[in-house]
């Protein structure tokens, strides 16, 4: 009896989205999408025991061997990725309910809930699947279904449609991008398979020096920059977080980044391996020297810092967690280019923290829009008298974005902290720090308009949220919280996730184990 | 352009072939350059065509507009269901090999043709709906006339 | 000369690849941009195709000889052609989700040049804070 559940995460959103189509009404599509992410919660927490136990889980689609055929790999970085998505992706549909009813029209529930399915099965293919090319495809499946999901929110602002076809047309060129990366690899390797790429590619005599390796990457390494929103080219993230209805900026702020972030993952640490990116690829022009870490870390530190001023001067709330996203997303980037078990440690274990604590916010940020039908900094004075419980979420969240203690925010800055100093990087941890201080700003700035300001006298008479709101957006808030205090799990499977990561192209050539990686069963957990 | 004589006759002459052409290069698709995607949009092409001719409210006679959003899901269910009938057989995913459990390299044609007619009958009709939904006229546009062409 | 002419496809691939991105950054229309997006696309299939050739290659069917025997000479990969097909239906899918977002932009903003449309932005951002 062969154990389907790798591909029935990908098949069970799939049959699910294209039979919601069927679906009239209001209420049967919202619970025909609901059961499907409980289910596919369900495969993934399934599949979570199966890779602690048993290692990596390999599946291949339709009975093909791996060189001719395509295969799905579930390995240590993979799981932790699906179960974000899975979790993230069962909590917003439960708050999705009463969100999208107020936002989109009623004969358009139908459509939106099976796009917002087939985005699901495109954010759990990728993260997969071991094929390059499936890895292409389900990012454009992912993708279309996100620009629609986007501009769905035009009934409610204007700006959504314009947001969304910014969104289009970076994401495509970016998503090109990685398909003319993926033809250069092609070429050179003969192979779509990632494991085969990385043992050809091991195999060329010197690759660094190889014209076609190195314009892949370069290829590959500027499309997925856009797809994560890393600092330059992330402009398509603020209006389209900003615009768009609710429920959909918490799940794309919680996942669709994350799973850009992942494909970095695999393609710099499995493909190409740690040696050949951050070893053997830097030209020198000059004085200056130029390596894959160092254009990674500039481009992160100065996403920090800029993104930062930029939240700390934007009037509506959505648009200040947007650009916040963007500085956080600056901080996994950080992780990843430092190398060294604490800083990968750190910045997967952000992936985690930073969707629970956005994805909370975003829906926090719904409930306001949902009440008050504006998310304009002025309109939400004294929101601490007016809708008290939504508001001390806002301030729970703002606090896991600075990093306070307690906060699975603090988790992930200790340990990025600490992957500085041990690269002997402390403009970095420098920046890792103002990044907090900025945070710290622009929360104070919403924190004080919702606490310490009055609310004026002609305010709208609201209530509070609806129950299910205010439940889905405390389970990601508190969930943080949570992870704060007892992070020893997760820390644990995020530092399987690095081990995997720096280790894991050694294994695929066949090599014997780097001695240099500290093991996470022996290391001592580093929690206050 | 239903008044121009020559338009009117040479689409007369040519739909059926087209139409038939669109179902030839689906067929084929596993054996020669062909496949789903080719064959769906010469069908497209087909409709298409009948409704530059004769006015895009013959798209609705025929086939209402509901009508080819079904056939669009219909489609996408052929292709995942023949791959999920291998699943529910005990194979992998879009294995065909267990369409036909006796002789198992007698259902690889059987699966292909089914995914090539599922895709295929897909983007035929969500072309259509392209085309139909894009050529829509403004409420306040005073210079065209819907049921003419 | 000869790097030219041994690698003409892949210059003719970069060459069209380029005036797509420059039709996306340079021109103001968003129907010409997702136009050029179309271009851009394009130039990734000839690039994919034309790395599939191979010296003395024929169409990868089979032939019957004389005797009615099936053979099969060395034949051009067809493994870029397949990846190619999914990648024009994706190509497609792109513009057809860019033209719909493009008619609502239409609808909502009356206009679909990308200055006028910053310009009624930014009129109505500052008109909701005065």
């Amino acid at each position: 009896m062969i154990d389907q559940a790798p591909v029935l995460l990908v098949v069970v959103p799939l049959l699910a989205g294209i039979c919601c189509l069927f679906l009239r009404g209001q209420l049967l599509p919202w619970i025909w999408a609901q059961i499907t992410t409980l289910a596919v919660l369900g495969i993934a927490i399934h599949l979570l025991f199966r890779v602690l136990n048993e290692g990596a889980v390999t599946y291949a689609m339709g009975n093909w061997p791996q060189e001719w055929g395509i295969s799905y790999k579930i390995d240590a970085i993979n799981i932790f990725v699906v179960l974000i998505v899975a979790f993230i992706g069962c909590v917003t549909t439960c708050y999705a309910r009463q969100s999208i009813a107020s936002e989109i029209p009623r004969d358009r529930h139908h459509q939106f809930y099976s796009m917002w399915l087939l985005a699901l099965v495109g954010l759990l293919g990728i993260t997969v699947t071991n094929d390059v090319f499936n890895i292409y495809v389900l990012l454009e499946v992912s993708s279309l279904t996100i620009y629609t999901l986007v501009a769905m929110g035009k009934t409610r602002d204007k700006r959504a449609l314009t947001a969304a076809i910014r969104y289009v047309i970076i994401g495509s060129v970016g998503a090109s991008f990685i398909l003319v990366g993926i033809g250069y690899l092609l070429m050179v390797t003969g192979t779509l398979n990632l494991e085969d790429m990385a043992r050809a590619i091991a195999a060329l005599p010197e690759p660094e020096r190889n014209r076609t390796v190195v314009v892949a990457f370069a290829f590959l390494f500027v499309g997925l920059s856009v797809k994560m929103a890393l600092w330059p080219v992330h402009m398509w993230l603020p209006n389209a977080y900003g615009a768009a209805p609710s429920a959909v900026s918490a799940l794309i702020a919680a996942t669709a980044t994350k799973v850009g972030i992942y494909m970095a993952v695999r393609f710099l640490f499995t493909v190409f391996g740690p040696d050949f990116t951050f070893l053997s690829l830097s030209t020198t022009v000059g004085q200056f020297t130029f390596s894959c870490s160092g254009i990674l870390l500039t481009c992160a530190c100065l996403g920090v810092l800029v993104t930062g001023i930029q939240a700390m001067q934007q009037r509506e709330l959505k648009w200040i967690l947007a650009y916040s996203s963007v500085g956080q997303i600056g901080y996994m980037v950080i992780g990843l280019a430092l190398v060294n078990h604490a800083g990968l440690t750190g910045g997967i274990v952000h992936l985690l923290n930073h969707a629970l604590i956005k994805g909370g916010l975003f829906m926090a940020a719904g409930c306001v829009v949902f009440r008050l039908g504006s998310q304009r900094l002025e309109d939400l004075a004294g929101l601490s008298k007016r809708m008290p419980i939504t508001a001390a979420a806002i301030l729970v969240g703002g606090l896991g974005l600075i990093g306070f203690p307690l906060t699975a925010g603090f988790i992930s800055k200790w340990y990025l902290v600490s992957g500085a100093f041990e690269a002997g990087l402390w403009p970095v941890a420098a920046v890792l720090l103002t990044g907090s201080l900025f945070a710290l700003i622009y929360v104070w700035r919403v924190v004080e308009v919702m606490y310490f300001t009055a609310p004026p006298e002609n305010a709208v008479k609201v209530r509070e949220a609806p129950l299910s709101m205010l439940i889905c957006t405390w389970i990601l808030v508190g969930g943080s919280v949570v992870l704060g205090i007892f992070a020893q799990p997760t820390v644990a499977l995020a530092g399987h996730a690095a081990k995997q990561a720096l280790t894991g192209h050694a294994q695929i050539l066949g090599l014997p184990p780097v001695t240099t990686v500290p093991d996470p069963a022996v290391q001592e957990e580093v929690v206050p | 352009m239903k008044e121009q004589l020559v338009l009117r006759v040479v689409a007369k002459c040519l739909i059926p072939p087209i139409l038939i052409f669109g179902c030839y290069i689906i067929t084929h698709g596993e054996l020669s350059p062909g496949g789903g995607f080719q064959g769906g949009i010469v069908l497209a092409s087909a409709f298409i065509l009948h409704a530059l001719i004769h006015g895009r409210a013959t798209l609705h006679q025929a086939f209402p507009r509901n009508l080819w959003a079904t056939i669009a899901t219909i489609g996408a269910l052929i292709f995942a269901g023949v791959g999920t009938y291998s699943l529910l057989r005990g194979g992998q995913f879009l294995d065909y090999g267990w369409i036909v459990p006796s002789h198992p390299a007698k259902g690889e044609p059987w699966g292909m043709t089914l995914v090539e007619y599922g895709v295929g009958l897909t983007v035929c009709s969500v072309m259509v709906l392209i085309y139909d939904m894009i050529s829509e006229p403004a409420e306040d546009d005073p210079t065209v006339d819907e049921d003419s062409a | 000369m000869s790097l030219f002419a041994t690698h003409a496809n892949y210059w003719f691939a970069i060459l069209i690849m380029m005036i797509g991105l420059y039709g996306i950054i340079a021109k103001r229309n968003l129907i010409k941009q997702a136009i050029a997006l179309g271009i851009f696309q394009t130039g990734i299939f000839l690039f994919y195709v034309s790395m599939a050739v191979i010296n003395g290659g024929t169409v990868p069917v089979w032939f019957l000889d004389e005797a009615g025997k099936k053979y099969a000479g060395p034949y051009d990969n067809p493994l870029p052609h397949c990846l190619m097909l999914t990648a024009i239906v994706v190509s497609v899918s792109v513009f057809a989700v860019a033209i719909a977002i493009i008619v609502n932009i239409k609808h909502a903003y009356g206009t679909i040049e990308e200055d006028e449309i910053l310009n009624l932005e930014a009129e109505a951002a500052a008109g909701s804070e005065a």
